[in-house]
């Protein structure tokens, strides 16, 4: 493959913000309350397990407070967010049939390109509802499932989907969990069978159009023993001067002997409010892996967590986060060492820059039957100016005498004199601040696809623009 | 003397403070090869580092053209696209940036845009000259390269960019005999596609054994004490600098 070619080829953020007008099918009134769930499993026909689960999330929702530790989430107000925001559209299975301006917009970021090129399934979620939906032919006859959620808690895997829905991140964990629960809609079922290997990656990725709309997927992952999976999510939405709310969750489940890499670009627009929750169950001698780039979004809180739960099993995560103007990200990971001989390797790097705020925290626990346990963190940290902000928490709760844990961080500039020797050989300054802010960011670009890779770093270029003087 | 492409003229400059050059004079014609010798201390980085634009170094007074305009009026991108190059005596590590890519967005920057296959082809002729596996076009800019890869690597950048006239900043300094040859062999490549001047800046003089050299200046205590043609090399190597500094 040829190192030259992007999906995305020189981006501007134009791209992202073009604003499709609505025509919707069905848009509920902003707010929260029980008329308004009801209207919403009525909307999508739920089981009534579901309606109940729905009803039970609204009141452990009232019950808990909104987190206190990290950014201020005073903007978002939930009686101005609409929770429910259904196209004018059923999903397609071919992208002729998705509406024109849907289509376009899902042109305009490179999703039937890129599925055409290098994936083996898409899912496109415009608003609350998936758009299109389609698996490559050879992954189907491998067994593999890769469907909307809807489809799924009523067609054959409906067992399995109430089996697993919110048992990972179960609704009482924090406020945003339960409000997921009463109102979600959208996102992907995945199930891979036994020892199949899906040579390349699915992909799902959801545009939130709607002002002041929340867009709550949920993502639902299993793959079976010995099997190999690769899944990657995108993200984005045009800018509006009203909060917008973000608030998926992802539930990942790793079999024995199994392997999950699980890939993320946030590019939300930063009028969002991006309360994101994402775990991972890892059996014997299974693996999970991490990617994930943040950069979008007015306010994130998004911290992947990873339960080792079998012997020898392991976990690695890279992420990056890019904190610019009026940004302030609060990200990171969490790992629970359970299982005897497990591994975690974590690298996280942020930049800030502008006035932005990142902050990243990291937790690793080990329980006290996980002996043998290994665990490696390293935090970096670039401010590319003297008005941002940068903060590493780190937490480590170690229950056993027999672990091996390292934790690294470090906090740096642009050095003037790589900025220098850069511009010694022609290229202007703005171009080597680039330049050097991408090989920062390089450790997980290398671990993308080579187009998403591309983005990546056409979206550090965008960010670094006009960031001289 | 062939055509002047940069006269350098009374040039004083400080560092912090503290004055390095003191009444500076150099040219340099077209296609020259000059080297600058002197004792530490004497100001030959300074002068390298000045015509660059590094802005730690300040100009308080004199002048310097490059083909007749404002050297000191151009920002350090400018003066490259002009045609201007150093090689680093202390090549800085860029963690991430590959040199492939470091190259490539130079060379791009200087006006020369290559496909990915022509630079890689035309990156590996000249790693032939200068003995390096093609692999470190993948490495990280100077991350772990030893003293010697990272001179080799400037080098490369030499024959890659090919300016007008390119400045050596103790490329010599720190390697052994095998690597100054090494080195010595891509400068005289560069000599002999390219025919660019040179400012070899040195106080070890191997490097200069293959080459053409058509003035040797040697500068201490910031303005040049002696200038002669390169048996000027042979008679510091028999007595050093001690003459000089008593001057």
């Amino acid at each position: 493959m040829s190192e030259e070619k992007t999906i995305v080829d020189d981006i501007n953020r134009s791209v992202y913000d073009v604003i499709d007008k609505e025509d919707n099918a069905t848009r509920l009134e902003e707010g929260l309350n029980e008329d308004i769930i009801r209207r919403i499993s009525e909307e999508k026909d739920d089981p009534d397990w579901m309606r109940e689960f729905r009803l039970n999330c609204l009141k452990i929702y009232k019950e808990l407070k909104v987190p206190q530790w990290g950014p201020g989430i005073d903007g978002l107000d939930m009686d101005h967010i609409s929770t429910y925001v259904r196209p004018n559209t059923r999903m397609q299975t071919s992208w002729d049939d998705v509406p024109e301006d849907i289509k376009n917009t899902f042109e305009r970021l490179g999703i039937p390109q890129a599925e055409r090129a290098s994936l083996a399934g898409v899912g496109a979620q415009y608003d609350s509802e998936l758009v299109y939906h389609n698996v490559m032919k050879e992954v189907e006859e491998q067994g593999v499932v890769y469907t909307d959620f809807e489809s799924a808690l009523k067609g054959e895997y409906s067992d399995m989907v109430r089996e697993h829905f919110m048992k990972l991140l179960v609704p009482t964990d924090h406020k945003f969990n339960a409000l997921h629960g009463a109102v979600w809609s959208g996102g992907s079922f995945v199930y891979v069978p036994k020892g199949v290997k899906v040579s390349i990656p699915l992909q799902s990725y959801f545009r939130l159009n709607a002002k002041g709309a929340g867009q709550f997927e949920h993502t639902l992952i299993i793959v079976d023993e010995g099997a190999d999976l690769h899944f990657i999510e995108g993200c984005s939405a045009p800018k509006y001067n009203v909060a917008n709310l973000h608030s998926g969750c992802v539930e990942l489940f790793v079999s024995k002997n199994a392997r999950l890499r699980y890939s993320t670009i946030e590019n939300w627009s930063k009028n969002m409010y991006n309360l994101n929750s994402k775990r991972a169950i890892v059996e014997e001698n299974a693996r999970m892996e991490w990617v994930s780039g943040s950069f979008g979004s007015h306010t994130s809180y998004l911290y992947p967590s990873t339960i080792l739960k079998g012997d020898n099993s392991t976990m690695e995560y890279t992420g990056i986060t890019f904190a610019g103007e009026g940004q302030n990200l609060d990200t990171g990971m969490k790992v629970m060492h359970v299982g005897k001989n497990t591994s975690s390797v974590v690298n996280t790097k942020s930049i800030a820059k502008s006035g932005g705020v990142s902050t990243t925290r990291t937790s690793v626990q080990v329980m006290p039957g996980a002996k043998g346990a290994k665990s490696v963190v390293s935090c970096e940290s670039l401010m590319v100016d003297n008005i941002s902000r940068s903060d590493t928490i780190p937490v480590m709760d170690i229950r056993t005498d027999d672990a091996d844990i390292g934790h690294e961080a470090s906090i740096g500039s642009i050095p003037d004199d790589a900025v220098f020797y850069l511009m010694s050989r022609g290229m202007t300054e703005e171009d080597a601040r680039a330049l050097i802010v991408s090989g920062f960011a390089d450790n997980v670009s290398r671990e993308l696809p080579m187009e998403y890779a591309a983005e990546m770093n056409n979206l550090i270029r965008l960010e670094m623009k006009g960031s001289i003087g | 003397m062939s055509q002047e492409i940069l006269k350098v003229e009374k040039l004083h400059v400080k560092v912090q403070d503290k004055e390095i050059l003191k009444g500076l004079d150099l040219e340099i014609g077209e296609g020259e090869t000059h080297v600058i010798m002197g004792p530490n201390g004497a100001g030959k980085s300074t002068l390298g580092n000045t015509l660059m634009g590094k802005s730690e170094y300040e100009v308080t007074s004199g002048s310097v053209t490059f083909f007749g305009e404002n050297l000191l009026e151009m920002a350090t991108d400018e003066r490259a696209r002009k045609g201007l190059f150093m090689s680093f005596q202390n090549p800085i590590e860029v963690p991430g940036v590959r040199l492939s890519e470091f190259i490539r967005n130079s060379c791009e920057a200087l006006g020369n845009r290559m496909s990915l296959w022509n630079f890689k082809k035309a990156a590996a002729e000249q790693m032939k000259v200068l003995n390096m596996d093609p692999g470190y076009l993948d490495r990280e800019l100077n991350v772990g390269f030893s003293g010697g890869e990272k001179k080799k690597a400037e080098i490369l950048q030499l024959l890659m960019m090919k300016p007008k006239l390119a400045i050596l900043d103790e490329t010599d300094s720190g390697l052994d005999v095998d690597a100054v040859r090494t080195v010595s062999e891509g400068v005289k490549a560069y000599q002999e596609q390219v025919g660019g001047s040179l400012l070899i800046i040195t106080h070890s003089t191997r490097i200069l054994d293959a080459l053409n050299v058509d003035r040797v200046h040697v500068i201490a205590d910031g303005h040049v004490v002696a200038e002669g043609d390169r048996f000027l090399v042979d008679e510091i190597n028999e007595s050093g600098f001690e003459k000089y500094l008593k001057a």
